[in-house]
């Protein structure tokens, strides 16, 4: 009788962990149908050779993925090397230092820090002492989110790499400096790259921090230092919006981001097994 | 040739020195971005503290047009969809965890594995959409009636569910921000559940232990620790939350028990109104928002991790 009642809890615990992967995979399923559904009858030609309509008239979204491209590359150049360099102190030069160990330890606090408030930091530093919001000023917003995911899987692509490689190297006299960037770098290049571009998907679909320092710009402008047009503010506005064709533009930019965010995660995903094997 | 090596030697020296140097300034540069955030939200939101102070916090005006601004409201919806959101996503994450842990079989692991983290991958804004369009509607349509007619006329609780059917509300957006979060608490659960030793699993399998009693008895009191470190972790992202729950808690500034009204959330309050904040008074209470949100999402997230660094020393110590 007893072991019966064990069995009997033990099944409905078994059927409660399926029923609940079901549970998060229906989202999954719910949210990429309705994305997909919508946005690929939203994609025309248009969407890629026009600019963003004003109320109620149809248009594209060429100047709004133009500048998303310009603010990202932006944040690449300036997160990437910053971040690496972060990452290789607290892997390499300061491995076993108490300060590496706070750097740690608040990187990932700033990692899932309010994109928000990294927003609103960027417009009091940048923005409000420039006058004016900018495309630059994203990029910078962007950055700081990037940032934090760069030191950490530098960090431990770096650690990764065995000691011996490290002690054959300085054996053979060279300089610190040059082990890291010959030797290290590359044995933990495609780790590193990982990292980078899984930065890359996170600040593709980042929203919040552009409100307030990129803003959005109605019309083409490649000016960075002017209020630059972005996918995921045209989005939020056009879907905020009461206009059908507002709608399906931000459908159409919904769909063309989710894509491109999934894609490039499954991509990784498949090189780093592929190089894990 | 003699000469020649030491120039060398120095020259690697100052070399390395000065790379030491740039990656050292470069770790530090996280540390100040972090303060520095801090500061600048607390220095901008001065104005606000200054003005109204303790009761910035326990007032619920928001009256721009009068300039007296209380974060009553924001913080409580704040609070109180992060809750709900924590109710849906507790319970399934480890569930998935457990599934994926003990449960699938072998080769479906990783797929689905992949899928569940995707969910995390899917930009804020895309679950906005998707709850303002999709999901919204469907509450009014299906569940909400049906909550006003079922649990509406218990006593105590009925009141958390009447209201009107208009799908967007704390319910909804604490469920949109649940689905968002059960991705994060249930890959780190998934990973502390996957450190348990085998031995401990496999004396307990010894003993005739169901996998039940075996989560139960054994994994879930060994990674203790690290479960609500997933947990904090997870409630960290829900409070900071921004695009998702500004397309549907509805950005209003009133305070009501009843979880189908609209509310306004930290986050939301901030995206929906900073660039329209026409005085400086206005703009110093938002950013004092921020501030707060920024100090209470700190304090979580720390907590989070602390949890998971000591799971870590105890995984260790097993080991030796």
């Amino acid at each position: 009788m007893i072991l019966l009642r064990r069995k009997l809890i033990d099944l409905l615990a078994m059927l409660f962990a399926s029923a609940a992967t079901l549970f998060g995979l229906f989202w999954l399923v719910w949210i990429l149908w309705t994305t997909l559904a919508e946005g690929a009858a939203a994609i025309t030609p248009a969407l890629f050779t026009q600019m963003t309509p004003p109320p109620g008239e149809t248009g594209g979204l060429l100047n709004a993925f133009y500048g998303s491209a310009v603010m990202i590359l932006l944040a690449l150049l300036i997160g990437t090397p910053v971040g690496i360099a972060a990452g290789t102190y607290l892997a390499e030069h300061g491995r076993y230092s108490r300060i590496a160990g706070v750097v740690r330890f608040l990187n990932d606090i700033l990692l899932s820090a309010p994109s928000i408030v990294i927003g609103l930091f960027v417009y009091e530093v940048a923005v409000r002492p420039m006058g004016h919001f900018s495309g630059f000023a994203g990029a910078l917003a962007l950055a700081m989110i990037l940032l934090p995911v760069v030191v950490r899987t530098s960090d431990e692509a770096l650690r990764l790499v065995p000691d011996p490689i490290r002690e054959a190297a300085f054996a053979l006299g060279i300089p610190r400096w040059r082990v890291t960037m010959r030797i290290l770098y590359k044995s933990a290049l495609s780790a590193i790259l990982t990292g980078v571009l899984l930065g890359l998907a996170r600040i593709a679909g980042e929203t919040a921090p552009l409100l307030f320092t990129a803003l959005n710009n109605q019309f083409w402008s490649a000016n960075v230092n002017a209020p630059l047009a972005n996918v995921p503010v045209v989005i939020f506005q056009y879907a905020m919006s009461p206009y059908d064709e507002w709608h399906a533009l931000a459908w159409a930019g919904a769909l063309m981001l989710t894509a491109f965010v999934l894609g490039l995660n499954l991509i990784v995903r498949l090189i780093a097994r592929r190089t894990a094997k | 040739m003699t000469a020649h090596v030491p120039a060398t030697r120095s020259r690697g020296a100052v070399a390395d020195r000065a790379f030491g140097l740039i990656t050292a300034g470069s770790a530090w540069l996280v540390l100040l971005l972090l303060g520095a955030t801090a500061l600048s939200m607390a220095w901008g939101g001065r104005l606000a503290f200054e003005t109204f102070g303790f009761k910035f916090i326990t007032s619920r005006d928001w009256d721009a047009v009068g300039g007296s601004f209380g974060a009553l409201v924001p913080i409580y919806g704040t609070l109180v969809t992060s809750l709900i959101a924590l109710l849906i996503a507790v319970p399934v994450s480890i569930g998935i965890a457990l599934f994926l842990t003990d449960i699938a079989p072998r080769w479906t692991r990783g797929p689905i594995g992949v899928a569940i983290e995707l969910l995390a991958a899917v930009p804020s804004i895309i679950y906005g959409m998707w709850g303002l369009f999709v999901f919204a509607p469907f509450m009014a349509a299906h569940v909400e009636p049906w909550l006003n007619d079922h649990l509406g006329g218990l006593p105590i609780v009925g009141v958390l569910f009447t209201g009107p059917a208009i799908g967007i509300g704390m319910l909804t957006a604490g469920i949109v921000l649940g689905i968002m979060i059960i991705p994060f608490i249930a890959a780190v659960a998934r990973d502390v559940f996957n450190a348990v030793p085998p031995s401990l699993k496999e004396a307990a399998v010894a003993l005739g232990s169901t996998r039940w009693e075996i989560l139960s008895r054994v994994t879930l009191p060994y990674t203790r620790s690290a479960v609500i470190g997933a947990i904090f972790l997870g409630l960290g992202r829900a409070l900071g939350e921004t695009m998702a729950v500004t397309f549907v808690l509805g950005n209003a500034h009133d305070l009501s028990l009843s979880l189908l009204m609209p509310s306004n959330s930290i986050a939301a309050a901030i995206a929906n109104e900073f660039t329209e904040a026409d005085s400086e008074l206005y703009r110093s209470s938002l950013i004092a928002l921020a501030f707060l949100l920024f100090v209470i999402t700190f304090v979580v997230l720390s907590t989070a991790k602390l949890l998971l660094l000591r799971i870590g020393r105890t995984a260790k110590r097993g080991r030796r």
